[in-house]
């Protein structure tokens, strides 16, 4: 199972952010060469981040985040960057299938050039706009190589003509669609950024409700939010005993050739046991054989 | 001669009468006496107040070739040290020896002083700056010498440090010569190093910018200890005694590296009721205060004691109720100040109280964990504090090797990387902290266990904590950085690291 | 492949773990002329030297004056902000897409 609860946005012309990146534990690194990096910076941050990832070694999955494929820079970073053979391409602002396409023929033509397995460069998109939120799923399923789809709430409640709140309201059917078009699709489902890192509180709730939604993880910003949401995303202990003891309940039920199978007089049905199934797949590949105190 | 660490020490060097090569943190037993100043009698309601600094350095009979000491607990913002010596050098006084607790920046001031030939040797726990800088040029006509806090207070007390004349800063004094440091504008504090000054020069001036009536109390330093009071307008800059409440870092690096030292202290076998600690003043160390706490109030653990310097994060467990008492040998900030002037549980220690090796115990030698921060550490786990990579003096030895050698667990907290420095080295530049003395080393990219310590070792193994060999550390900065050259360096010593016990740890070359 | 600069450039910041590089053409047979300023000098500036040296050959440039503060950057970090200067000191158009 492969994990990306927190995915670490890194800003692409910063060697020391770079330099360090690695040391915090996040599931992913996103090495950004888009809005972190100004206009006239472009190439420099390329050509960082291509260094950066060829030299050091990172515990991490690697994401590149390119600029939009049509902007002059979209092109010449995927050019550079594939060389080094980054995990996974993050696309910004997409609003079409045929972005994705684009891009993805592009890595097949590097994947052939520098001699990678076919498909080892994974992609994953992010939509930032109602445009890109009414093909979510097309977006989601337009090639292979997408394994995540992500949203973008700044600019996406920009484009909604509103702003960021608490509560979160302007953003609940973005993310909504956001998750069913992952899950549609068979991808994860990346929520977007929270950028008051002072606010611990605030980050909490949020990364408790996009879990509470069905969400796989988070784009972080801090390194100070990494260990936040992973502690939302382990299964408690009493989540993981329930598991157990459900999937027992089925075993039984299943030797006695029996159809209908309890557990502490409620019903359990398929669904329940294919949760049950997801959560210990889940405990064991974040190292939680235990599972978390609920505090 | 080479000493037991390894470190290449000189057989003799100009103005020093002899030599022992440091041989283990306890190896040497002392079996002389304590020194003490001349008996004196002050007649019946005699006025100690002489009208100047002046008037003062006249009265003690200061001559050239003498000793003279000060405390450093004004720090930054001290007035008295630099304004002495000026006065010692209007008068035309040579060839002294300077003998202060520790110096900073601020008294780069003395620098022409030195250069002039009023201060011919210097003997402190470190310096910083430009004065940093021409110490280790090589300038002073004998080597500097540095000590630890308990070294010095050690070396007071046997008489290795024979002070002529104590000038002390007295942030309030009644007119016979009470002083404590937690009244008037320039409070500092505990008066810790102070103390042993004034219990064992030969003559001791109180230089106040608040005089009050006797008599005053508390009492830090008393009447008995005290010959002459001279009354200024300013003793100090408040600004530069204290900051502010140091507040816990951001640096997510630093975090980090405090993260991994409270897991290593959690999972050590020391984290339990009643545990005493000590923390160091820098950014990962105060760092750590904040997880402690946090595993403390979660685990329902409360400590005994803490000690040190003292600093808002120490003060707040105090008053949560997660610590008993507080053994305090200097402040950091003002909470930490109005702290032990309010708070009974907040003590005043003396500096060898606090770390001197050679009395009947001091404080250290009942501390189960302690976190200390390095300049550069190397694969023997020695510990430099005192010199820069470019092998030049820019920090102090302070309490770091009393603390280490006196607790169970010392730690010791440093980025793996400093720019593009590895700070975990084959050899230190120089060593303050022998390798015996450190039991973890901990950096953002891994934490390493002192093979003498195997039971540590097992203790950590389910900690979380990235644990590794101390060459694999290593490794791991060069892998990054490349392997460093080593700094090009004269045979001409400029300085000498005692130990705590009085024998060489390592000597300081200048480098070219 | 030899390149040729058509003018002065520069890459990089003076923030801490970056080096500024700016390179400037130099005249036909003078070779590869590098100074550097460091905080690190004594114990890497054999190494960053030779890091420029590289940098310089593989973009198959001969003739350059080179001058690099450091602020203690890696030398990946060297290499990228050279190739960087090299590449804006050689493209034919000053204002490009970059």
């Amino acid at each position: 199972m492969k994990l990306r609860r927190s995915m670490m946005f890194v800003p692409g012309n910063n060697p020391g952010m770079l330099q360090n990146a690695g040391i915090y534990g996040a599931d992913a690194l996103i090495f950004d060469l888009e809005d972190s990096v100004s206009i006239n910076e472009k190439d420099s941050a390329r050509e960082l981040v291509f260094q950066a990832i060829s030299n050091i070694k990172y515990p991490s999955e690697i994401a590149i985040r390119i600029n939009h494929i049509r902007t002059p820079f979209g092109r010449p970073d995927l050019a550079k960057i594939l060389a080094a053979k980054p995990n996974l391409i993050r696309l910004p602002m997409t609003e079409s299938a045929v972005e994705i396409q684009t891009v993805d023929a592009i890595i097949t033509e590097a994947e052939n050039r520098y001699k990678f397995a076919p498909g080892s460069i994974m992609m994953m998109a992010a939509v930032e706009t109602a445009k890109g939120l009414l093909k979510a799923y097309e977006i989601a399923s337009a090639s292979p190589r997408m394994v995540a789809l992500a949203i973008g709430g700044e600019d996406f409640v920009a484009d909604l003509h509103t702003s960021r709140s608490k509560h979160g309201r302007e953003l609940f059917v973005a993310r909504s669609e956001i998750l069913l078009a992952a899950r549609a699709a068979g991808i994860n489902a990346i929520d977007t950024v929270f950028s008051d890192v002072n606010d611990t509180e605030g980050f909490i709730n949020e990364a408790t409700a996009i879990k509470e939604m069905g969400f796989d993880g988070k784009s972080v910003v801090n390194p100070r939010q990494i260990q936040m949401v992973h502690d939302i995303f382990t299964p408690t202990a009493k989540e993981i005993d329930h598991a157990k003891k459900v999937l027992v309940a089925y075993e039984e039920a299943l030797a006695r050739k029996s159809g209908v199978i309890s557990l502490n007089g409620k019903m359990i049905d398929l669904p329940i046991v294919a949760r049950a199934e997801r959560t210990l797949a889940y405990a064991d590949a974040v190292g939680a054989g235990a599972g978390r105190v609920e505090s | 001669m080479i000493n037991s660490i390894g470190r290449e020490i000189p057989q003799s060097l100009p103005g020093y009468a002899s030599l022992t090569p440091f041989g283990g943190a306890f190896a040497l037993k002392p079996d002389n006496r304590r020194a003490g100043p001349r008996l004196c009698a002050d007649m019946p309601h005699s006025d100690k107040r002489v009208k100047s600094i002046d008037a003062a350095i006249d009265a003690c009979g200061l001559q050239d070739g003498m000793t003279i000491s000060f405390h450093h607990h004004f720090r930054n913002g001290d007035f008295i040290l630099n304004t002495v010596l000026e006065a010692i050098a209007r008068k035309g006084i040579k060839g002294l020896t300077l003998a202060p607790s520790s110096l900073n920046d601020v008294n780069d001031a003395i620098i022409p002083l030195i250069e002039n030939g009023t201060i011919t040797a210097i003997e402190t726990s470190g310096a910083r700056g430009k004065l940093g800088k021409l110490l280790t040029s090589g300038k002073l006509a004998k080597p500097v010498l540095i000590r630890s806090h308990g070294g010095r207070a050690r070396a007071i007390e046997c008489g290795d440090l024979h002070i002529d004349v104590a000038f002390l800063g007295a942030p309030a004094c009644d007119c016979y010569g009470n002083i404590n440091g937690v009244e008037g504008k320039s409070a500092c504090g505990s008066m810790g190093y102070a103390m042993i000054d004034a219990a064992f020069a030969e003559k001791v001036v109180a230089i106040t910018d608040n005089l009050v009536p006797h008599p005053l109390f508390p009492i830090s330093i008393p009447q008995t200890d005290v010959d002459f009071i001279v009354v200024v307008d300013s003793i100090g800059d408040p600004k530069g005694i204290a900051s502010g409440a140091l507040r816990i870092s951001s640096d997510p690096r630093e975090l980090l590296i405090a993260q991994y030292a409270s897991s290593v202290i959690e999972y050590s076998g020391y984290f339990k009721q009643d545990f005493s600690f000590q923390l160091g003043s820098g950014g990962a160390s105060l760092a750590a205060a904040r997880f402690i706490r946090e595993k403390m109030l979660a685990q329902k653990i409360t400590g005994s004691f803490g000690v040190g310097g003292i600093t808002t994060p120490f003060v707040d467990m105090l008053e949560e109720g997660l610590f008993k008492c507080l053994f305090d040998v200097q402040d950091f900030d003002q909470p930490s100040i109005q702290s032990i002037k309010r708070n009974p549980n907040h003590l005043e220690m003396s500096a060898s109280y606090y770390a001197n090796p050679h009395n009947r115990g001091p404080i250290v030698n009942m501390l189960d964990v302690v976190i200390l921060s390095a300049t550069e550490v190397d694969v023997d786990f020695n510990v430099n504090v005192i010199t820069d990579s470019n092998g030049v003096i820019m920090g102090a030895s302070g309490g770091h090797s009393d603390a280490a050698a006196g607790a169970s667990l010392a730690i010791v907290v440093a980025p793996l990387l400093r720019g593009r420095l590895p700070m975990v080295l084959k050899k230190v530049n120089t060593v303050v902290t022998p390798g015996e003395s450190v039991d973890v080393v901990v950096t953002e990219r891994g934490v390493a266990v002192n093979p003498l310590r195997q039971d540590l070792k097992d203790n950590l193994r389910n900690s979380g904590v990235p644990i590794m060999e101390i060459e694999e550390l290593r490794q791991l900065a060069v892998n990054l950085a490349g392997e460093p050259d080593s700094i090009p360096l004269s045979d001409e010593i400029v300085g000498l690291v005692e130990y705590r016990d009085g024998t060489i740890i390592d000597a300081i070359r200048r480098p070219l | 492949m030899s390149a040729k600069l058509l003018r002065a450039a520069q890459a990089g910041t003076v923030e801490s773990n970056d080096i500024m590089i700016s390179v400037s053409p130099a005249e036909p047979g003078s070779g590869c002329n590098v100074t550097i300023v460091s905080p690190v000098l004594k114990q890497y500036g054999r190494q960053i030297k030779a890091a420029i040296e590289a940098g310089v050959k593989e973009n198959g440039i001969e003739d350059i004056i080179i001058h690099a503060n450091d602020k203690g950057a890696l030398d990946c970090t060297i290499k990228a902000r050279l190739n960087v200067a090299i590449l804006r000191a050689v493209s034919e158009e000053e204002v490009m897409t970059r």
